[in-house]
Parts: C-alpha cells; sequence; structure tokens
C-alpha cells in the first residue's frame, strides 16, 4: 500500500519508508514485529500512529528514529539511507535532527529541569537555550527543580523542552501521555501541537489512545506489523477539545 | 560544565561512600608504594652517592700484621685503583652509663691527611691530633647511644693497658652504615661502637708501629674483583689475610642491601594486592551502576551522545575514584614515607639524610592505578557502548534464577527461604562472590604478611637465645690462650660456668663453591652453646667431622656424608678435607662447628682457646663486670642478652607503627570490599526486601536475609584468607633471603586471630552501615519504580 499525499500543507517527504520488515530474535524463536511497511512522512506534517499494544509502532518509531535498523527493507530521511549506516552514523543522525518523547520520560534523575535540557543542547549544533526551552513548554519557573521535584507533566514537558531544544526536524514521542491522567495528559499534548505549528517540526506521536488521533493530519493505523489504515483527518482537534 | 559533567559529579556524590570506600583501597595500595619505593629510592640514591663521595672500599682483607711496605705491591696488582691500610683493633670500653663493657673497634686514620678510602665525614667537632695520645672519632651511632659530646672522655682497654680515650668529633663512614659486629645477629649502639684515631698512637697502643692489619682496596670501573680477591690473598697469605671480600661480604653493605631487597618485596606484592581488590570492587560498582542507568544510558544514546562520549563518562567515573586514591595514597604515601625514613635514621647513618619522592615515581605509580582502573572497567565500559538504545528502553528481563546445585545443598541442610534465597543468589552471580571471597580474604592476608614479622623475629630471637646461645657472655681473648686463662676466668666473681672455645677463620671450598666464614671449636662438656639440628633436637658434636648451619651447607651445595675442604686463615694456614656429618638449625648465618680436640689437631696446636662461654649468677654480675673491664686479656665481652632488650624495644615502637597502618589497611579493604558487596546486593535486590517488608517481614529479618549472603561469603574467606596469608608471608621471606640467612616461616595463633578480629569487625561494621540503608527503604517508592 503506498500512502496518499496529505491533502493540507503537502511538503517534500522527509521520510520515506519501503517494505520495512523487522524480526526479532528471542530465546524462544523469531517475533515478526513489522511485516513491510511502506509510509511516507512529510515535512511539518502532524502524525498519530495508532494500534495495541504488540502492533509494532514503537518498533517502526525507533526504526525512524534511527535507534534500531530494519531486517529488510529501505527507509530514507532526506538523503540518509538509515538502513545502510553505520551505528556512528546513526549517533550523527540522531543527534543531528531527532528529538524523542518517552512514555517514562527518561529524564536523568540527577540532572535538574535545565540540565537534562543542557545534556541534548551541549552537544546539538543550534539549540535553544535550555531556559528558552523550558519556557516554551511552561515550565521557566521549575528550572533547577530535579525530576523528583516535579509532577508527572511536569517531567513530561521537560522531556519535550530536552528534546525540542536542539531545534530538531522530527519530533517522535512514544506514548507521551500514556504515564499521564487525562488533564495532565492534554496539557503536554497542548505542547506538541504548540511545538509542530510554531517550529514547524515534523511530529509522529504513537499511541493505543484514539482519542489523540483528532489532533492530528493523518492517522496511520497499524495492526499485527501492517499498516492496517491511513486516515486523513478534515482539520486538526485543537488537543484541550480532546475528550478520554 | 555540561551537562554529562554534571551527571558524573551527582553520581559521585550519590555514591560517595562506596566511591570512597574504594578510593581508600587504591589510596592504601598507592600508599604502601609510593612509602617503600620512595623510601628504597632515597636510599639507593643516598647509599649511592655516600660510597661514591667517600669512595667505600671494593675489596676489604684483615691480616695478622703486615709491613706498611706491602702497599706499592698491592697497588700493582691489575685492577686496583687504590689502597689502603689500616690498623683495626678492638677494646673494652668502660662507659659511666653502662654497668657491662661495651666494645669499641678502633679504626686508623692517618697521621697528616684524612683516608683516602672509606672516607669519614665529620659531623661535628674535629679531627684527632695525632700528636695527642687518646684522640677519637666516634661513630654516630655510638654517640647518640652514649650521648657522647665532643670533649667527653671515657675509659678504654687498649690491648690490655687502660687508657682514656677524649671524643674530639662524631663521626661517619660509608664502612659503617650500619653499625653491627659481624657474627652477631643483632645490633646494638649501647654496646658496640667504632672509633678512629690517629694511626701513630693506635699503632703504638697495638705494637703495629710501621705495620697494619687490615688493607680495603677500591677497583678500577674495568676491575675484576674475584682476580683480585686471589691476587690479593695470594700476595697476604704470609701475613696472616684472613682471605679477601667484595662488598657483598662486607658486614655494612650486606645489612644496608638485605634491607633494601626487604624493601623491594614491600613495594611489589602489597600494593598490587591493593590494587586488585579496588580494580575488582570498581568493577562491581560500575557494574551496578551501568545496570541501573540502562535506560539513562539509552535516552543518550536516543539523543545522540556517541558511544564513545557514553563510555568515556562512564570511564571518568572509574578514573575520578582512582585519582582521589592516587593523590590520597600519594600524600600518605609520602608521610609514611617520611616516617619510615626516619626510622631508618636509627639503623642506617648516611651524612645527608634526604628523603624524596620523584616526580618519575609520581608518575609511575599514576599510569599504574589509573591504568588497572580503566582496565578494571573496560569490559563494562564496552557493554555500555554497545548497549542497543532501543533494547535497553524496555526493562531488564528479570534475573535468570534456575533451581541450581546449591538447592540441593540447602535441601540437604534443611534451609529456610532466606537460606534458599541466599544460596540462588551467591549461585546466580559466581564471579561476584569468588571476588568479594577473596577480597575478604585478600584483607585476612595483608593482616598476617604485615604482622607475622614480629613472630618470626620473636622465634628466631627465642631459637637463638633460648635454645641455642644459653649463655649470658661470649668473652674473646686478644690472643689464643691457655687453658689457664679459662681456669682463671672461671675464678672470676659471679662467674658460674665458663666453657671454653676456639674460633679460626677458614674458607669452606666445596666444588666451585665457596665461602670465608670461622670454624667454631666446641667442648664436648658444653652447656652453654646447644647445637641443634634441622629438626631443633640437639646433637652432639662428632669427634671428626663437621656441623654446618642448614643455609651453609646449602650455599657450598654439600649434604651430611658430603666432604669439603677447610682452609684455615690463620698460623701454618693448614688445608684439611673434612666430612660434613649433620646439617644445623641456627638463624645467625654462617655457623660451622668442630669438636674442640679435632680443632686443634687440625691446626697442629696445643690446647688454645679464643674465649669461654660464661653463665654469670645475676647478683653478682656488677662486680663481675668492673672486673672485666679491667682485665687486660680479655679482647671483648660480648652480651647479646642485654642487645636483645635494646633491639626489642626499639623493634617494638616500629613494629607498632607498621602494625597500626597494616590494621588500617586490612580494615579499609575489608570495608571496601564488604560496604560495597552489600551496598550493591541491597540494591539489586531492594525490591525484593521492600517487597518482604511490605508482606510483614521486620527490619532484623531482612536485614538478615541481605547480611546471611555477606556471612557466607565471609566464612568462605576465612580460610582462604589464613591460607593466602601464609603463603605470602613465605614468599616474603623468599625475598628476605640472602645466599647466607634463611628465616623460619612461623605465624603465631595470635596473629591469625587479630587478622581474623580486624577483618570481621570491619565486615561487621560495614553490614551495619548498611543496614541502615534497610531502615531507610522507601517501601512505596521501591515498589513503584521499575527498577
Amino acid at each position: 500500500m503506498v500512502a496518499d499525499p496529505p491533502a493540507v500543507a503537502p511538503g517534500p517527504a522527509v521520510f520515506v519508508a519501503r517494505g520495512v520488515t523487522r524480526v526479532f530474535r528471542t530465546g524462544a524463536g523469531e517475533v515478526t514485529a513489522l511485516r513491510g511497511i511502506d509510509l511516507d512522512l512529510y515535512a511539518g506534517e502532524f502524525v498519530v500512529l495508532l494500534g495495541p499494544s504488540g502492533s509494532g509502532k514503537s518498533t517502526l518509531l525507533n526504526i525512524l528514529g534511527g535507534l534500531d535498523v530494519p531486517t529488510a527493507g529501505s527507509v530514507r530521511f532526506r538523503d540518509h539511507d538509515l538502513t545502510q549506516q553505520n551505528d556512528a552514523a546513526l549517533t550523527h543522525y540522531r543527534r543531528e535532527h531527532v528529538g524523542f518523547v518517552f512514555q517514562f520520560y527518561n529524564l536523568i534523575p540527577s540532572l535538574t529541569a535545565r540540565e537534562n535540557v543542557a545534556l541534548v543542547t551541549d552537544i546539538a549544533p543550534e539549540p535553544m537555550r535550555p531556559e528558552d526551552a523550558l519556557r516554551l513548554v511552561g515550565l521557566g519557573d521549575r528550572l533547577d527543580h530535579f525530576p523528583s521535584q516535579l509532577s508527572g507533566g511536569e517531567q513530561q514537558r521537560v522531556a519535550i523542552a530536552r528534546s525540542i531544544a536542539k531545534r530538531p526536524d522530527v519530533l517522535l514521542c512514544d506514548e507521551p501521555t500514556g504515564a499521564l491522567d487525562v488533564q495532565t495528559g492534554i496539557t503536554v499534548l497542548e505542547v506538541i501541537e504548540r511545538i509542530n505549528r510554531e517550529l514547524g517540526t515534523t511530529t509522529a506521536i504513537i499511541t493505543h489512545n484514539a482519542v489523540i488521533a483528532g489532533m492530528a493530519d493523518r492517522v496511520v493505523v497499524l495492526s499485527d506489523g501492517r499498516i492496517a489504515a491511513i486516515r486523513r483527518n478534515s482539520g486538526r482537534l485543537p488537543a484541550r477539545q480532546l475528550v478520554w | 560544565m555540561t551537562a554529562l559533567r554534571q551527571k558524573l559529579l551527582r553520581d559521585l556524590w550519590r555514591l560517595k561512600t562506596q566511591a570512597l570506600a574504594i578510593s581508600l583501597v587504591i589510596a592504601c595500595g598507592v600508599a604502601t608504594f609510593v612509602m617503600s619505593v620512595s623510601v628504597l629510592r632515597s636510599l639507593e640514591r643516598m647509599g649511592r652517592l655516600y660510597y661514591q663521595d667517600y669512595r667505600f672500599a671494593d675489596i676489604f682483607v684483615q691480616l695478622t700484621r703486615a709491613p706498611r711496605g706491602i702497599a706499592p705491591r698491592l697497588a700493582e696488582i691489575p685492577g686496583v685503583a687504590a689502597v689502603q691500610l689500616r690498623i683495626v683493633a678492638e677494646a673494652t670500653l668502660d662507659l659511666p652509663g653502662l654497668v657491662e663493657p661495651a666494645v669499641g673497634r678502633l679504626v686508623s686514620i692517618p697521621d697528616d691527611a684524612a683516608p683516602e678510602l672509606n672516607r669519614i665525614h665529620l659531623r661535628r667537632g674535629r679531627w684527632p691530633d695525632p700528636a695527642r695520645r687518646g684522640e677519637v672519632l666516634v661513630n654516630e651511632a655510638f654517640a647518640v647511644a652514649h650521648r657522647l659530646e665532643p670533649g667527653d672522655r671515657l675509659q678504654a682497654l687498649l690491648h690490655g693497658r687502660r687508657e682514656p680515650l677524649t671524643v674530639t668529633g662524631i663521626a661517619l663512614s660509608p664502612e659503617y652504615v650500619y653499625q653491627i659486629r659481624g657474627g652477631d645477629l643483632l645490633p646494638d649502639d649501647l654496646r658496640f661502637g667504632v672509633f678512629w684515631m690517629r694511626e701513630r698512637p693506635l699503632a703504638a697502643a697495638f705494637d703495629l708501629s710501621k705495620a697494619c692489619n687490615d688493607v680495603a682496596l677500591a677497583l678500577r670501573p674495568e676491575g675484576d674483583a674475584t682476580a683480585v680477591i686471589a691476587a690479593v690473598d695470594a700476595l697476604l697469605a704470609p701475613y696472616g689475610g684472613r682471605g679477601a671480600y667484595g662488598r657483598s661480604e662486607q658486614v655494612s653493605h650486606r645489612y644496608v642491601s638485605d634491607e633494601l631487597a626487604q624493601l623491594r618485596g614491600m613495594a611489589s606484592v602489597p600494593p598490587a594486592i591493593f590494587l586488585l581488590v579496588a580494580a575488582f570492587v570498581l568493577n562491581v560498582v560500575l557494574n551496578r551502576l551501568i545496570a541501573m542507568q540502562r535506560e539513562q544510558i539509552a535516552t543518550l544514546k536516543a539523543f545522540g551522545y556517541t558511544a564513545r562520549e557514553i563510555g568515556g563518562h562512564y570511564l571518568q567515573f572509574a578514573l575520578v575514584i582512582a585519582g582521589f586514591g592516587l593523590v590520597l595514597g600519594v600524600a600518605a604515601g609520602a608521610w609514611l614515607g617520611r616516617g619510615m625514613a626516619g626510622m631508618y635514621v636509627d639503623f642506617f647513618r648516611f651524612p645527608v639524610q634526604e628523603f624524596r619522592v620523584d616526580p618519575a615515581l609520581l608518575l609511575e605509580v599514576s599510569l599504574v592505578t589509573l591504568a588497572a582502573a580503566g582496565l578494571s572497567v573496560a569490559v563494562a565500559v564496552r557493554r555500555v557502548a554497545r548497549l542497543a538504545p532501543a533494547e535497553a528502553m524496555r526493562p531488564p528481563a528479570p534475573g535468570a534464577y534456575r533451581p541450581v546445585g546449591a538447592d540441593r545443598l540447602g535441601r540437604l541442610f534443611g534451609l529456610g527461604w532466606a537460606g534458599r534465597m541466599v544460596l540462588r543468589q551467591i549461585a546466580r552471580r559466581p564471579l561476584r562472590a569468588a571476588f568479594t571471597t577473596t577480597g575478604i580474604a585478600l584483607a585476612i592476608a595483608v593482616m598476617i604478611l604485615g604482622s607475622f614479622g614480629r613472630d618470626m623475629i620473636g622465634y628466631v630471637i627465642a631459637f637463638q637465645f633460648g635454645a641455642v646461645q644459653r649463655y649470658d657472655f661470649s668473652l674473646g681473648f686478644y690472643e689464643p690462650a691457655s687453658p689457664a686463662a679459662l681456669a682463671a676466668v672461671a675464678r672470676l666473681p659471679g662467674v658460674l660456668r665458663a666453657e671454653p672455645f676456639r674460633t679460626v677463620p677458614v674458607r669452606l671450598v666445596h666444588g666451585s663453591r665457596s665461602r670465608r666464614t670461622a670454624v667454631t671449636g666446641l667442648a664436648t662438656d658444653r652447656d652453654l652453646l646447644q647445637v641443634l639440628d634441622a629438626d631443633a633436637r640437639p646433637v652432639a658434636v662428632p669427634e671428626s667431622g663437621l656441623l654446618l648451619s642448614e643455609k651453609l651447607a646449602e650455599h657450598l651445595g654439600v649434604r651430611p656424608g658430603g666432604s669439603l675442604s677447610v682452609e684455615v686463615l690463620e698460623g701454618a694456614r693448614p688445608v684439611r678435607e673434612v666430612e660434613v656429618t649433620a646439617t644445623l638449625r641456627d638463624f645467625s648465618g654462617l655457623a660451622a662447628y668442630l669438636d674442640l680436640a679435632a680443632l686443634h689437631r687440625m691446626m697442629r696446636e696445643g690446647p688454645r682457646l679464643s674465649g669461654a662461654f660464661l653463665a654469670v649468677d645475676p647478683a653478682a654480675s656488677d662486680a663481675l663486670y668492673r672486673e672485666l673491664k679491667r682485665t687486660p686479656r680479655v679482647a671483648s665481652v660480648v652480651s647479646q642478652r642485654a642487645s636483645l632488650r635494646r633491639f626489642e624495644a626499639m623493634m617494638e615502637a616500629n613494629l607498632l607503627r607498621m602494625r597500626l597502618v597494616n590494621v588500617v589497611f586490612a580494615s579499609i579493604i575489608a570495608f571496601g570490599v564488604v560496604y560495597n558487596a552489600a551496598r550493591v546486593t541491597l540494591s539489586e535486590r531492594a525490591w525484593e526486601l521492600a517487597t518482604l517488608r511490605v508482606v510483614g517481614f521486620t527490619r532484623g529479618e531482612v536485614s538478615v536475609a541481605l547480611a546471611a549472603e555477606i556471612l557466607v561469603l565471609t566464612a568462605w574467606a576465612v580460610p582462604l584468607g589464613v591460607l593466602c596469608g601464609t603463603g605470602l608471608a613465605a614468599l616474603a621471606l623468599r625475598a628476605l633471603e640472602t645466599d647466607t640467612q634463611t628465616f623460619p616461616l612461623v605465624i603465631a595463633p595470635a596473629t591469625y586471630g587479630a587478622a581474623l578480629v580486624t577483618v570481621l569487625s570491619a565486615t561487621a561494621v560495614s553490614l551495619l552501615v548498611v543496614r541502615r540503608g534497610i531502615d531507610r527503604l522507601d517501601l512505596v517508592a521501591v515498589l513503584k519504580s521499575r527498577d
């Protein structure tokens, strides 16, 4: 299945994935997580990857983010072939282009909010100031708090500040609201929405929460390692209006 | 500061006690190394410069009497650079502060100049005036022991004549860096001293005008010592030459080099143990840290940190700990080294006592320490570098526990759940368990290694002075005397028993091996000198046939039943083939005994005696001392028992210091190993232990579950440590062994006991510290967290 181009704001495709297959070898045998995925993502686009757990969405996100390589098939990010690169090149790719947001925030507990962001700005070519990134997510007054002193939502916003501070080309979010209550989850989604809108960062969110799909330009539904459907929303719902 | 650096500091701070414990173990290793090597190199440097600047001779020989005209003939020997003819004689000294007589060795110096070889360093005062009788320089060690100052006077018996000596100066010589009388087991600066006197008065006192009885030679750089010794022996044989020898047989030099060899041993084994232990603890702690930070590592990787950057981050963790230990160790080593060098001042006298920690040593120790730290974590760091970020995001699978062989053991002993948990935990990480056990065992070994010296010396002293030399005094005559002299000695007040002996200088030759020593002829009816065989059983001296100390026999390569050639270096200089009938246990070095009558027969002489062993009534000893100080025929009175007390007091003080250092170091090792092992276990099993607490186990019960593992490992470490310590002690003794001296491996039960008590206490303390961690276990937080 070849993906349709988006109706709204059709930019050039930044990701082109063809026939992506990923097989994990475990002690018990082989587990196929992805079975020949074809997908294009476009510049500035907001995409939600939807699917139950075990559908392969995390694996796909990891491959797009250069954390993992497919067993077969090809993935291109602009002129980078993500399947043919060694670890150093993938590291470089992540460093330059990708921002990650994880379900469990993955903040370094021994570093303050500001330092957690600095962790990324230290190695990025043209980063924002950590303080600016934190202000952008509404945490300008929590700069010197340690993760343990922040609420779950605040921690996730620090994680978002950390991932956008380097001005990434793509923002990949793995269940960013999975560990949060509804209200906090919505606050976090608002931040992601704003980043996508104001900075024009290509954004992909994976979730099993179908409600979130409403904020996307396009919704990619995964099931059992395959793309089951691609839906284009006629309009994006503001995060504030989501209810679940 | 970068955020990653910030993380490093925070991680270090969080693990500060563990990090500090490792740093301290490293510091112990570095300190021992810096201490022993800097003292070693300082002594070597001081010795080398001293020998060079003061022209310490290369070849030495004693003789009966030779005309001074012999000098040019000695100088002609190829390879000889300089010749020094001297008179060396011993006198009985009567010192105000000392009831018993002391022995003074008088060494002549030229009348109008300073000696060319074995030059003298004048500390204070002035050179003696050749025109005035009785003016002497006194060796500093003796001067210090008796608080002698220039201008002080003391009474001496020179060749049977009472004569006052006036101290004009305090001096040092490279020949007497260590002041001990050849053949004595212990140094005693109170009872033996070296003096320098102008030649003319000394020659007059000993009837050696225009003659000498001692020669020292310096070799040219290309000179062949063996050839020169042979030529000198040939030349001096008619003058009663007792056989020339090189520096290796020169008493002071030999003691100094033995001491340096001991320091070299000290510089290798203990530091290696400390570094090994530190390396393994570092490895365990870093592995645990990495396991705990799996997700953090993955996150860093996800954000584009390279494997090198992240690996470097964890490597830095190890290097900071090692670096801190290094700095601490260097400071402690320099400080301890200074103290140790101070201890040597009591024994070794150099003109300049300069202790220095040289920069090259610092560079060496830094490289070794940092390399050891780096290597110890290399595998862990590589694992970090290889960690696949996507995988690391997922929580680690639960530890793969399987029913293990240990379970059967557990069932066998009817262990409850706690016991089984412990056994499975150990069985799951056998390598780490082995490391922990080894670490504790090494702490025990360090204690044993550090303290057994006292047992060994105690044994040697008890053996030598309790079982072998049972006399109170050994008394030497000027010239070999008749039995009438012995009878006269026996009549002296307080003498309970007097047994004669005859000593002749010999060279023992067996095949290509030879050794200069003395053969002592012993009377058959004898009580004051016991001769003991290898199993410490008394041996009768055979009618003919030689008894040799084990070490001397080994050195010569001769066994009981074999025979060797005895070349007497006195009188008619007979050469005899003699059978060796038995070997003896003897720690004084080169003992060789013959039956007194057999010795007389060999010398083709009548009943001539060199001296007597005396047993003395302590109540009458003062009167005897007074008498002996005035008896002209008596050349020397040696009371090694008196020396013993002084030596023991001195050693006690020094050993006490070393012992304290050992206790501290062993405790640090034990603490470092146990604390970290317990900490890591607590961290790994926090979830499990918290669960136990939640389901209703008390803190005490949970602590037992944690402590049990450590205690099981400690229990295994005890026999291993005892074995290791004994082995290392045996190894250390081998390093101390010289070609003439051997030391018995004696470790008192108390030493083992002290080692165990120290290490077990350190273990208990570290467990108590970790116990506080259990008390603080935040049950809710632990159960919520994923790790």
